[in-house]
């Protein structure tokens, strides 16, 4: 087997220490490590974290190819840093049975670039009216632990009930899309000071924050874990925070444009800003950088949703909700959680790969970067700057809210089990 | 002035005097016998509809025409846009055409903005109402007829509507109108109320520069122009007020209330009315309400717009009935 020694990396941040891969494993990691028969990566200044996992990605496929498939969106997710990808179930048709999730399992496998973990569907349809055969999608070949609706809410209260407690049978976790429908018909935007402006329907926080308040309290009534997707608001990180200090078993998860941006963008009616939840305000993206750091919200999640050209290109109403993001989430993450000193490398190891990796039950991502463990590694240069360019964008679709902002930080290799997904920058 | 007019908001004090001056010239010109200026002659205007609005669509027209532009009226029905074609490639359509100006009424928020900025078309873009968003060129037509009333017609010449106590009733939430005429008579010095049920006031309404009520009869003693907004009669399917009744007798301008008002003060309603709703027949057919007036300096206000944006810096109104040479244009 071949072995490669990256020399010289700062280990979570840490201490400069050489890294020896052996196969599909770490063999060894200390100082002045030898070099024999390994090919060398001179790694000095640069940071070494475990592969990134992500548990909220839209990979497309099968249905919407136009946009994404499981191979551009893996090639996109080990450009990005991650060895683990988890697959929203809302695809053409929905992931709503064994039969599916096998599928979007083995175009993972045939990929070679990152493991693709499918998310069951909680609903039949995500229509939130009778459950899937979560046992069924558990027990086939996928293994399937995430269960989620996302795009739409499981807003009847007795189908979310059920649903957190018949997972429990095999240890599922049902991640919600926090969204109350009905106090979100019509809604475009964040509801505040910019939609009354812009005359856009408003979005507002009690929408999320009160599906949020009721699925703590249904968990913690039948003792089941929930899973909080992509929380936007200030209100809902006070929800979160007082059911973990009660012992409720909850995990919540922020993506990357809600811990940069805010809804003062959609005034410039640009449709690569219209997401789902909505930008919020700055006290809300100030709420959720400190969650993030203090452990309230437990991950960061992308919520890749790839959409084609003329998805954006349009007017604001019709156009289609969601960002690419797996290609930017860890520059995003340097810049507004370690350069701002509210996480050190360690604490994003945390979030962006153990945490998430144990929320969602995978084995083998999210383990330490230590001798006999998997080597699922990516190596990051902390000091680089660059200006995001979507033309060099490995996904299929270039609908990031990023294009011409200044980002720090760049992968340079992606290893998974061992083999080299990304070198110098470039896939492999 | 800027290229386009998308919303009240870019226009300065100075803009909207020299629109509204500009207005007054227009006007006079619906008095000769020959009603046409030939100044956008060789031009072409488009009305681009994709929402059923007869009204201002053929104010749009008539102001085009008595400028002697070429207008071409493309409405959303029965066109390819009812077969899906997207506003991009609409837009393209009509550059191909050689349009010079756009005037789009669309039911989406921020279409015209859209339009104008990002790069699918050179030609200049008027709002003509988009979605819940703005109106400007209503708000302008307003502010038109409240100089005249208020302040006089060639008294106003030159003048903004400095402390004039003006309040808007009604549906502001879903009202374009109400956001523009907010915008535009801040900037020409008005003190502006909004007065609605709670439920037809947006959230953030406090970043807007005016007051909100939640009562008529406070109001109307202190207002020199009271400006009703039609209430669709749906909006009491989504619980924004409990009856038709209810909302008319809390909100509805009466003969009874219009006489608290002062004297001098007068009703304006964009139109179309609904009677009974909002405006009973008494107060719609009386001398102080100016919706048929609005709807007259409605033309002279888009002859105006369209002049500026289109004719350049030169007087649009030379002497009596000098037309313009190819030179001069």
């Amino acid at each position: 087997m071949s072995k490669i020694l990256i020399r010289g990396a700062k280990v979570l941040g840490g201490e400069a220490q050489d890294v020896l891969i052996d196969g599909e494993t770490i063999a060894e990691v200390g100082t002045g490590l030898s070099a024999e028969g390994a090919t060398v990566i001179e790694a000095e200044g640069q940071v070494l974290l475990p592969g990134l996992v992500d548990l909220h990605t839209h990979l497309r496929e099968p249905g919407r190819e136009d946009s994404e498939t499981v191979l551009t969106g893996t090639r996109a997710a080990a450009s990005g840093g991650y060895t683990a990808v988890f697959a929203m179930a809302n695809t053409f048709p929905v992931a709503d049975t064994a039969g599916v999730v096998e599928q979007v399992w083995r175009l993972g496998k045939e990929s070679g670039y990152c493991d693709v973990q499918p998310i069951g569907a909680v609903t039949v349809g995500l229509e939130g009216k009778q459950l899937s055969e979560l046992g069924a999608m558990h027990d086939s070949a996928a293994r399937v632990t995430v269960f989620s609706d996302d795009g739409k809410c499981v807003d009847d209260a007795v189908i979310m009930r059920r649903a957190l407690e018949y997972v429990k049978a095999f240890g599922g976790v049902v991640a919600q899309h926090a969204q109350e429908p009905r106090l979100t018909e019509g809604a475009q935007m964040n509801e505040g000071v910019v939609s009354a402006e812009l005359g856009l329907g408003g979005w507002p926080a009690v929408a999320e924050e009160s599906i949020i308040a009721r699925d703590v309290l249904l968990a913690e009534h039948v003792g089941s874990r929930v899973h909080i997707c992509h929380l936007s608001t200030a209100g809902s990180v006070e929800i979160v925070r007082w059911a973990k200090s009660r012992g409720i078993d909850v995990t919540a998860e922020v993506t990357p444009h809600h811990l940069l941006l805010t809804d003062e963008l959609v005034r410039s009616y640009n449709a690569v800003y219209k997401v789902n939840p909505p930008l919020r305000t700055e006290r809300d993206v100030t709420a959720l950088r400190e969650a993030l750091a203090d452990g309230t919200i437990d991950i960061v999640a992308t919520d890749h949703a790839p959409h084609p050209h003329e998805d954006k290109d349009c007017e604001w109403a019709a156009a289609a909700m969601g960002m690419v993001g797996l290609e930017t989430a860890l520059s995003v993450v340097q810049q507004t959680m370690v350069e701002t000193g509210l996480l050190d490398w360690a604490g994003v190891a945390e979030r962006m790969s153990f945490a998430p990796a144990r929320i969602g039950g995978l084995d083998h991502h999210g383990r330490p970067v230590s001798a006999g463990e998997p080597a699922n590694l990516t190596l990051v240069d902390t000091s680089y700057r660059g200006v995001v360019d979507p033309a060099h964008f490995a996904s299929r679709s270039r609908n990031t809210p990023y294009e011409g902002r200044e980002l720090p930080g760049r992968v340079t290799h992606t290893f998974l089990r061992g083999r080299a997904t990304v070198v110098d920058g470039i896939l492999a | 002035m800027k290229r386009h007019l998308i919303s009240a908001a870019d226009l300065t004090r100075d803009d909207a005097v020299l629109i509204l001056d500009t207005a007054e010239e227009m006007a006079r010109v619906a008095d000769r016998p020959i009603k046409k200026l030939p100044t956008l002659r060789g031009l072409t205007v488009v009305n681009l509809f994709f929402e059923d609005s007869t009204r201002t669509r053929i104010s749009f027209e008539a102001a085009a025409k008595r400028l002697s532009a070429d207008v071409i009226n493309f409405s959303a029905k029965g066109s390819s846009v009812s077969k899906g074609e997207s506003l991009k490639d609409t837009a393209l359509t009509l550059e191909a055409m050689g349009a010079d100006a756009v005037v789009i009424r669309h039911h989406a928020s921020g279409a015209p903005y859209r339009l104008a900025t990002s790069g699918w078309i050179d030609s200049a873009v008027v709002n003509a109402g988009d979605g819940t968003h703005e109106h400007p060129t209503q708000a302008l037509l307003d502010a038109f007829t409240m100089r005249r009333r208020l302040v006089g017609r060639d008294a106003g010449l030159g003048k903004d509507l400095n402390g004039r106590r003006i309040t808007i009733v009604g549906d502001v939430l879903h009202s374009r109108v109400a956001r523009s005429n907010v915008q535009l008579l801040h900037t020409l010095g008005a003190e502006v109320t909004v007065v609605a049920p709670p439920t037809l006031v947006p959230i953030g309404v406090e970043s807007w520069p005016c007051e909100v009520s939640y009562s008529l009869d406070d109001v109307l003693p202190k207002s020199d122009a009271v400006m009703m907004l039609r209430v669709q009669r749906e909006r009491m399917n989504a619980a924004f007020f409990p009856t038709e009744r209810e909302y008319s007798r809390r909100y509805g301008l009466d003969g009874d209330r219009m006489a608290k008002m002062p004297e001098h003060a007068i009703v304006m309603h964009p139109g179309p009315m609904n009677r009974g709703m909002e405006i009973t027949a008494e107060v719609a057919d009386s001398d102080r309400c100016t919706a048929v007036e609005q709807v007259a300096n409605g033309v002279s206000t888009r002859m105006a717009v369209l002049y500026l944006l289109l004719g350049g810096s030169e007087p649009a109104v030379t002497t009596a009935s000098t037309p313009r040479t190819e030179e001069s244009k």
